[in-house]
């Protein structure tokens, strides 16, 4: 199997193998695993099979709104690893987005075409400086950047809570007062043609972010000294690279990208700051979303809409009565088959040895 | 006549390739058969189908008169059969006994019964001479060592036929003398010994038979005794192959490169090279042989800039370069070709065309306001690949890591010659390569010396310093034992002063001779 053929076939097959698993959690716990099935598709599309629905725009709209800040962590998650970074910062670097989104939202007055701009770029600069401090204490002082971005994370949370709660101040401790209609992401329009769903213009900046992404990866110079640091740290420095100025510009390049996730969320799904109990998982899905997309833009996209519908079905399939938590094993079984993708092969490879017409060595 | 291994119409394609193409070889018992090639030529390719590392897509093997069908190397090792990779697989602290029973463990209840496991490998390291000590840790003892390692490993899995893939890469002169003495016992004792090599003067001194492959095609096969390495070099290239560098006498021009007491820390923490001086002038080649591990890396690390010196001064022409970065200096006309292919000369998991531009791939053409210039890459790798005959199988498309290793290394020396520096830090340029190869590399970094380049040699082999070089430094324990005019010296003095045993100074030799 040549190279570019396995990157697309083995997570199609870690994908299908996730939801036989799934299935046969499903019969497990002694329901149908087709109301499963009904209760995704229904997510993706909100057609009903089993009571005879049609296609529901509401539903498309409610399920991208779920994939657009996981492509965007899954973006963050994979340029850090393109230059070899193992990066699980995205979280936190999400939250100092929605913090600094929140931040320019209450408290910068303009217009639209000005407000808006600013509230996505403060983002993307809280989330770039979030990267950037594992990636200098990576670079400066070989510090693991996993033990500094989990921590990040930590600090992230409390950072926003204290901010939101002492600084905005909120009426009912967990959100701030609306924001101005100037900074956000909603759009009555997109919201009327998907009947009322919470649909916004979010998805731009998404699919800029994905072009961005594989422009730099593929087509720059800088992407190609990343993407040698990434895979061989020695030969990249025997070849003059700034290896260390590399890890910085990459992890800051990441927690742009996981920065802007939060914008989208702050200002588009919502219209208020929130102050948070806990991580709310962005950054795992991301990494996830990352791992099954191969850490390339096009996979991301398709692996983040793929889990963003998980998570629309899962309310469903609870009124099925099947157990919401299926969605996460079927989403961590997927994940767990894409690592076993060594195995994968080689099961492939042999049956595809087997369909092969024997010649007369083979069967000696 | 008792064949115990029998290779029959053997045919084995990769994409783009196909490596081996009705190939048969037939190994009589108890004898030293080589297999001769040039790099790619594919005999690895081959003693793998053997090792049943892979399938053939049509032939017959037979072991010992039986068809047999080698699906996996366990296969292989009931069979009899033992490979001693070219790259060792030995786990770098444990001992030699604990690298020996991997995955054979024998037990004395729950337990490993090492005591007895020991003595197993100390009995056979004395049949066969290899004077192994079962309880040293691997990263304890040298590589020629560690390779015996590799050879107690098969004999203690009762292998017959033992496959050595290209032994003597990584051994010095000393320690492959040694191996050829080891192989000749072996074969007294009734194994059967398969050498992959492309070393003549190997094959002549040891092996009985020798089977030469050209392009995946079987060229022939010939007795060794009735041969001689003028006429397996021609089987193997399929021309004939000139074994001396012709060059002219060189013309020195003004000083380029010159290093004023250089101090070098090694990976251990103590000094690696100890206040040495040298100077290397325009339009000569100058010489660096040593043992390995004498310095050699360090001074290369510190001239380069991939480690910092301790103290002392490096000028390039009259540039001071000792605390510049590694750009800086490969801007001001540095270039070398790294000793290490695999850790410093490529990225393996870049294609072949990403990775002849790694040095400029910022620059025009390959880019333009920082986008890559995808079609002048291609260009840039198509005409490299043309001019140095470097063989793989999807162009500049290949992945590095698929490439053989000799064509690895002429990637390497392409992209680096191509670059024409002026001052050329040259180590172990031809390590693996066939004569071939090394014939018109050596040729090439003759024109460079007559452009009017510095070229610093480092090389392992004496006789490739002895051909190229025009003076050359001794290294010894870090520093330089003496210099000497390459056309007054001979194997004898070199091979004194590595060992310390001499020291020859021309004092004038440094700075300013004719």
């Amino acid at each position: 199997m040549t190279k570019r053929k396995e990157k697309i076939v083995l997570p199609l097959i870690a994908v299908f193998l996730g939801f036989i698993l799934g299935s046969l959690i499903v019969i497990l716990t002694g329901r149908s695993p087709l109301a499963m099935y009904a209760a995704i598709v229904k997510g993706f599309s909100g057609i009903d099979i089993m009571y005879g629905q049609p296609l529901n725009s509401r539903y498309i709209g409610e399920f991208i709104i779920q994939s657009m800040p996981i492509i965007l962590t899954g973006l963050a998650f994979a340029f850090a690893q393109r230059t070899g970074l193992f990066s699980i910062g995205a979280e936190g670097q999400l939250m100092v987005g929605s913090l600094a989104a929140t931040a320019v939202a209450l408290l910068v007055r303009a217009p639209k075409v000005i407000h808006l701009p600013m509230v996505m770029l403060a983002a993307i600069l809280a989330g770039a400086l979030w990267g950037a401090i594992p990636g200098l204490l990576k670079a400066k002082f070989r510090v693991h950047e996993v033990v500094v971005t989990i921590m990040m994370n930590y600090i992230a949370l409390h950072l926003n809570n204290f901010t939101i709660l002492n600084i905005f101040g909120s009426v009912d401790r967990v959100k701030t007062a609306p924001f101005p209609e100037t900074a956000l992401l909603k759009s009555p329009f997109l919201e009327s043609i998907t009947r009322n769903s919470r649909l916004n213009w979010g998805f731009i900046p998404v699919i800029i972010a994905l072009l961005i992404f594989s422009f730099i990866i593929n087509k720059t110079t800088f992407g190609y000294s990343l993407r040698a640091v990434g895979y061989n740290k020695e030969a990249a420095r025997y070849a003059g690279m700034k290896v260390d100025r590399n890890i910085i510009s990459s992890m800051a390049i990441a927690g742009a990208f996981a920065g802007l996730a939060g914008a989208v969320i702050t200002v588009g799904t919502f219209n208020f700051g929130r102050a948070l109990p806990a991580a709310e998982g962005y950054g795992f899905d991301g990494i996830a979303v990352a791992l099954v997309g191969g850490n390339e833009a096009s996979g991301i996209l398709l692996a983040g809409m793929l889990f963003g519908g998980l998570k629309a079905a899962q309310p469903l399939m609870q009124s099925q009565g099947i157990p919401r938590e299926i969605a996460g094993i079927i989403q961590a079984s997927i994940v767990l088959f894409v690592a076993m993708k060594y195995g994968i092969k080689m099961v492939l490879d042999r049956f595809e040895k087997k369909q092969a017409p024997t010649t007369e060595g083979d069967r000696v | 006549m008792a064949y115990i291994v029998e290779m029959l119409h053997i045919t084995k394609d990769f994409p783009g390739i196909r490596a081996n193409d009705d190939i048969s070889l037939q190994i009589e018992e108890g004898s030293i058969h080589a297999l001769l090639g040039e790099n790619g030529a594919g005999k690895s390719t081959l003693m793998s189908i053997l090792f049943g590392l892979y399938q053939p897509d049509s032939g017959t093997i037979r072991v010992r008169g039986k068809e047999v069908k080698i699906s996996d190397p366990n296969v292989a090792t009931a069979l009899g059969i033992g490979m001693v990779h070219q790259h060792f697989k030995l786990v770098h602290n444990f001992t030699v006994t604990e690298n020996i029973i991997l995955g054979m463990e024998p037990r004395k209840g729950v337990t490993i019964d090492i005591r007895s496991a020991e003595r197993k490998v100390e009995e056979i390291s004395k049949l066969y001479g290899l004077a192994v000590d079962p309880r040293a840790k691997i990263e304890d003892i040298s590589v020629g060592m560690q390779q015996r390692v590799e050879i107690l490993k098969m004999l203690y899995r009762d292998a017959e036929i033992l496959i050595f893939d290209e032994p003597t890469a990584v051994l010095t002169p000393q320690e492959i003398h040694e191996l050829m003495h080891i192989m000749r016992r072996l074969v007294q004792e009734g194994k059967t010994i398969l050498l992959i090599t492309h070393k003549l003067k190997e094959i002549k001194e040891v092996a009985d038979v020798c089977t030469v492959l050209r392009r995946g095609k079987l060229v022939g096969t010939v007795p060794v005794a009735d041969t001689n390495e003028e006429k397996m070099a021609e089987m193997m290239v399929g021309r004939q192959v000139n074994f001396h560098v012709e060059k002219n006498p060189a013309r020195p021009g003004p000083e380029l490169l010159r290093i004023e007491s250089l101090n070098v820390k090694n990976s251990k923490g103590v000094l690696g090279v100890k206040n040495l001086s040298l100077s290397v002038r325009g339009g000569e080649v100058l010489g660096i042989c040593g043992i390995d591990g004498n310095g050699q890396t360090e001074l290369v690390y510190a001239i380069t800039g991939l480690q910092k010196a301790e103290s002392g001064r490096i000028f390039l022409r009259d540039k001071e370069i000792t605390h510049l970065s590694i750009k800086e200096r490969s801007d001001l006309g540095l270039g070398h070709i790294p000793e290490d292919r695999q850790k410093h000369g490529l990225i393996l998991d870049f294609t072949l065309g990403e990775n002849f531009v790694v040095h400029n791939y910022y620059r025009k053409p390959f880019a333009n306001f920082g986008i890559l210039n995808q079609k002048q890459i291609l260009e840039n790798a198509n005409r490299l690949i043309r001019e140095f005959d470097v063989r793989s199988g999807q162009g500049a498309f290949t992945p590095a890591r698929s490439m053989s290793g000799g064509n690895q290394q002429k990637a390497i020396v392409a992209r680096e010659i191509d670059r024409s520096p002026d001052v050329f830090i040259v180590v172990q340029p031809t390590r693996g390569l066939d004569v071939g190869a090394i014939e018109y590399i050596h040729k090439r970094i003759i024109e460079e010396r007559d452009k009017g380049k510095a070229i610093l040699l480092v090389s392992l082999e004496l006789d490739e310093i002895m051909d190229v070089s025009d003076r050359i430094a001794v290294i010894y324990n870090g520093e330089i034992v003496g210099i000497v005019d390459a056309r007054e010296t001979n194997e004898n003095e070199l091979g004194l002063m590595m060992s310390g045993a001499l020291r020859k100074h021309q004092p004038a030799a440094a700075g300013a001779m004719a």
